[in-house]
């Protein structure tokens, strides 16, 4: 026994236990993820109960479970018609259910508002003059080009309108900045600005009225459904996102169905506060933030290294230093949040308006939350990560390199650029790769310094400059909290919160690995192997 | 002090030469002249500062935070420590071979044109001779010709070791300073070396270090011993290890202490 102890065989089985423990740990949140995660989308069927008092329901049952005071099963039904009955979700007993039964002409309805709608088809209202002939469901498919073709009337008008209000906006600003400028303003620049305003006005007035026409037009097509008790809705067709016969789809149906609506997850904008649609915005934009992140923190790390490893004398100011950076890794993220409002919004960014943009005060452009200001706190963040594992790869060279570099009569700086940092280049990568995925990781500093829950515009678009970089933004984190946690209708939001938490977790992912595979490229070129 | 050896065109000179790590001496005075286009041996037991007086010439100890030196060295009658002599020209003169290899992490061919290159020399055609000639005068080209676009660090130690003597001769120095180069290597690879350095003294004056009195008596033309800083005996190799003037010096090679 004593010689069991001895060769340390019980601590070889903790090592193990405690590896497999950690390991288990991850794969079970990555399987909970993922199954949650990738089964949303599913179309499952509707189900149609009858009750023991005479009512009907019609939903998607969503979980079975033992009644908590024991009286049997009961099922949670996923109903929907929120503008019906004010609750997506309802409890109901199995030994209230007379029938249950999975109607083949069942129809389920993504909406763009209210959420779901589930019930019958039962009839089309439509503009005066129109008739069509045969089903019900080969009316809806004769319907939709007509009604598509409207909607992309109406989209071409709101551009025109976006474009007209921008021109508007802008001739505001070029009158603020003549007000501003002078106490005795050019009276007759004025005036043409006024006169030129006031002919957009107009183009803007007949535009709106316009665009109300189509609306109403487009509004006269509705399709008259009912639910399962058999109260009458009526649907504008523009209003639905998607028609689905649930009951009524093969396989493949459902397949076809289910990758719509990932890349409808994906590039698609979100809708029902946030609780449906797509996360483009919210992927844009952490994408865009971490990539700002990078680029500032990896060079602002490495050169900051570099002094510290290559040309600072040791002694104890630089121990210090490095015992500062160190700890800099550890302080609470919030606290960088709130220096970064503190010191870029407010500091920077009040100066920058001040400077600049002094006729638009106080309307702030700088001064107020923007993805620049949050990628700059994020930056702060991971700077330390970046300099301690540069420091460490530059520490770790041996010295005969170097000399061998300088007795070759080439400068120090010859010999950093040439020889120094591309043998370190490996381990910055790491500390990259670890500064990217912290980045990715973080909400709260973000929360004060620029996320919003909806932003109105991408902070890259076609629009001059093209780089928005003061505009607010959203992000997949803070959309995980909005919407798990913020939303009016937590239960309905669900789904979403596992599949953006899926969704993050593979942005991450797919940056660390790009990062990755850069790394060994990396090593195994500084290292050994070919060239 | 004994009287040392004086040559009528040395190529480096050490005139009352004292070196200081921060407060403590390692060097103590040292008067010393280096013939030209031979193989001058330095001795001594560890500890010596045969090591820190070979650095002191190409000022390698610049690098040491606390080092400080007194005294002259003269590299052809010019001083290097003068504003007419930038280190970095210096240190294309007078070139240095470590103890330990220490190829770059690169192929063989930019090894060996390193020091070219950061000299700005981008020619093809000047660089493909240069490294030939460097190979072929470290007697590793016909080991490597095939792959020299390979890694450097995929060579035997032994070829590493004569990789870093061909790049410290493709600058074409005039001096080559080699501190312990064969401590690190077997027997074979050092009679490799051993064989080298008798090939390059045709060309290059040549500074070793060594441990080893058998290898400073076959490779070496003159032999200076060195203990505890100061310069015991200087003089012709074989003389010193024949007929030493100095009773320390005769205990060193006769190997009572050391």
């Amino acid at each position: 026994m004593r010689k069991y102890l001895r060769e340390g065989e019980p601590f070889v089985w903790a090592t193990a236990a405690t590896l497999a423990l950690t390991l288990i740990i991850s794969a079970v949140l990555i399987v909970v993820v993922l199954v949650n995660g990738f089964g949303v989308f599913w179309p499952s069927k509707l189900a149609q109960v009858s009750l023991t008092d005479g009512q009907k329901v019609m939903g998607e049952i969503i979980r079975t479970e033992e009644h908590p005071d024991g009286s049997g099963l009961r099922y949670q039904f996923k109903t929907g018609n929120r503008d019906l009955y004010g609750l997506d979700f309802r409890w109901i007993s199995q030994e209230h259910v007379t029938l249950l039964e999975y109607p083949e002409d069942a129809v389920g309805l993504e909406r763009q508002e209210y959420g779901n709608f589930y019930g019958y088809l039962k009839a089309f209202s439509l503009p005066e003059g129109r008739v069509e002939a045969g089903s019900l469901k080969q009316q809806y498919v004769e319907l939709l080009p007509e009604v598509q073709r409207r909607m992309e009337h109406l989209d071409d008008l709101q551009d025109e309108v976006m474009v007209l209000s921008r021109k508007m906006q802008k001739i505001d600003l070029e009158t603020q900045e003549l007000l501003y400028e002078s106490k005795n303003p050019d009276v007759s620049a004025v005036q043409e600005l006024g006169r030129r305003e006031a002919v957009l006005k107009e183009d803007f007035a007949t535009l709106l009225t316009r665009q109300n026409k189509a609306m109403d037009g487009l509004e006269a097509f509705v399709g008259i459904f009912v639910d399962a008790a058999g109260k009458e809705k009526n649907i504008p067709l523009s209003h639905i996102v998607r028609f689905y016969e649930p009951n009524n789809m093969n396989v493949l149906e459902k397949l076809v169905f289910y990758l719509g609506k990932l890349v409808e997850l994906i590039f698609g904008e979100p809708r029902e506060s946030n609780t449906e649609g797509g996360l483009f915005p919210a992927i844009f934009g952490t994408v865009v933030l971490i990539f700002l992140m990078s680029i500032i923190s990896f060079p602002l790390g490495v050169i900051a290294a570099v002094y510290l490893r290559e040309y600072s004398k040791e002694g104890p100011v630089v121990r210090l230093v490095r015992i500062a950076v160190n700890n800099l890794a550890g302080i609470p993220s919030i606290v960088y949040g709130i220096f970064g409002l503190a010191f870029f919004v407010y500091g920077i960014g009040g100066s920058i308006d001040a400077l600049f943009f002094p006729e638009r005060l106080p309307n702030p452009t700088f001064g107020t939350g923007g993805i620049l200001w949050a990628s700059l706190t994020l930056s702060l963040l991971t700077v330390p990560v970046v300099i301690v594992s540069t420091d460490e790869a530059l520490g770790a060279i041996p010295g005969g390199i170097r000399e061998g570099s300088l007795a070759l009569g080439s400068t120090k700086f010859q010999t950093l650029m040439r020889i120094l940092l591309p043998m370190a280049s490996p381990g910055i990568m790491t500390g990259f790769i670890l500064a990217m995925a912290r980045a990715a990781g973080e909400v709260a500093p973000l929360m004060i310094t620029g996320v919003v829950k909806l932003a109105p515009a991408l902070p890259i678009d076609g629009v001059f400059p093209f780089i928005h970089l003061e505009r607010k933004f959203m992000h997949l984190g803070f959309h995980i909290f909005d919407i798990g946690f913020q939303s009016p209708n937590v239960e309905a939001a669900k789904p979403m919160v596992y599949i953006t938490t899926l969704l993050l977790v593979l942005v991450v992912l797919l940056m660390s690995s790009v990062a990755i595979v850069l790394r060994n490229r990396m090593k195994k070129r500084y290292t050994y192997g070919t060239f | 002090m004994s009287k040392h050896s004086t040559f009528s065109d040395p190529v480096i000179e050490a005139d009352n030469l004292s070196f200081f790590y921060g407060s403590s001496q390692t060097l103590h005075d040292i008067n010393l002249q280096f013939p030209r286009k031979q193989v001058t041996a330095l001795i001594g037991p560890s500890g010596c500062g045969k090591s820190t007086l070979l650095r002191c010439f190409n000022r390698m100890n610049d690098l040491v935070d606390s080092a400080s030196m007194k005294g002259n060295i003269r590299l052809n009658g010019t001083d290097i420590n003068s504003s007419g002599l930038d280190v970095i020209e210096l240190r294309r003169r007078v070139g240095m071979v470590f103890q330990k290899s220490n190829p770059f992490p690169k192929s063989i061919y930019e090894n060996v044109i390193y020091g070219l290159r950061i000299a700005g020399v981008n020619n093809r055609a000047i660089l493909d001779e240069t490294v030939e000639k460097s190979l072929q005068g470290a007697g590793l080209w016909n080991e490597v010709k095939d792959r020299l676009q390979q890694s450097a660090l995929g060579l035997s130690g032994g070829q590493m070791q004569r990789l870093c003597i061909a790049r410290a001769i493709a600058v074409n120095p005039e001096v080559i300073l080699m501190d312990e180069p064969c401590s690190a290597l077997d027997p074979k690879s050092t009679a490799r070396v051993e064989e080298l350095i008798g090939d390059l003294r045709e060309q290059y004056s040549i500074i070793i270090v060594t441990h080893n009195m058998q290898q400073a008596a076959r490779v070496s033309d003159h032999t200076a011993f060195l203990y505890e800083g100061l310069l015991i005996e200087y003089g012709p190799t074989k003389e010193l290890f024949m007929k030493p003037k100095n009773k320390q010096t005769e205990d060193y090679i006769t190997g009572r202490f050391g």
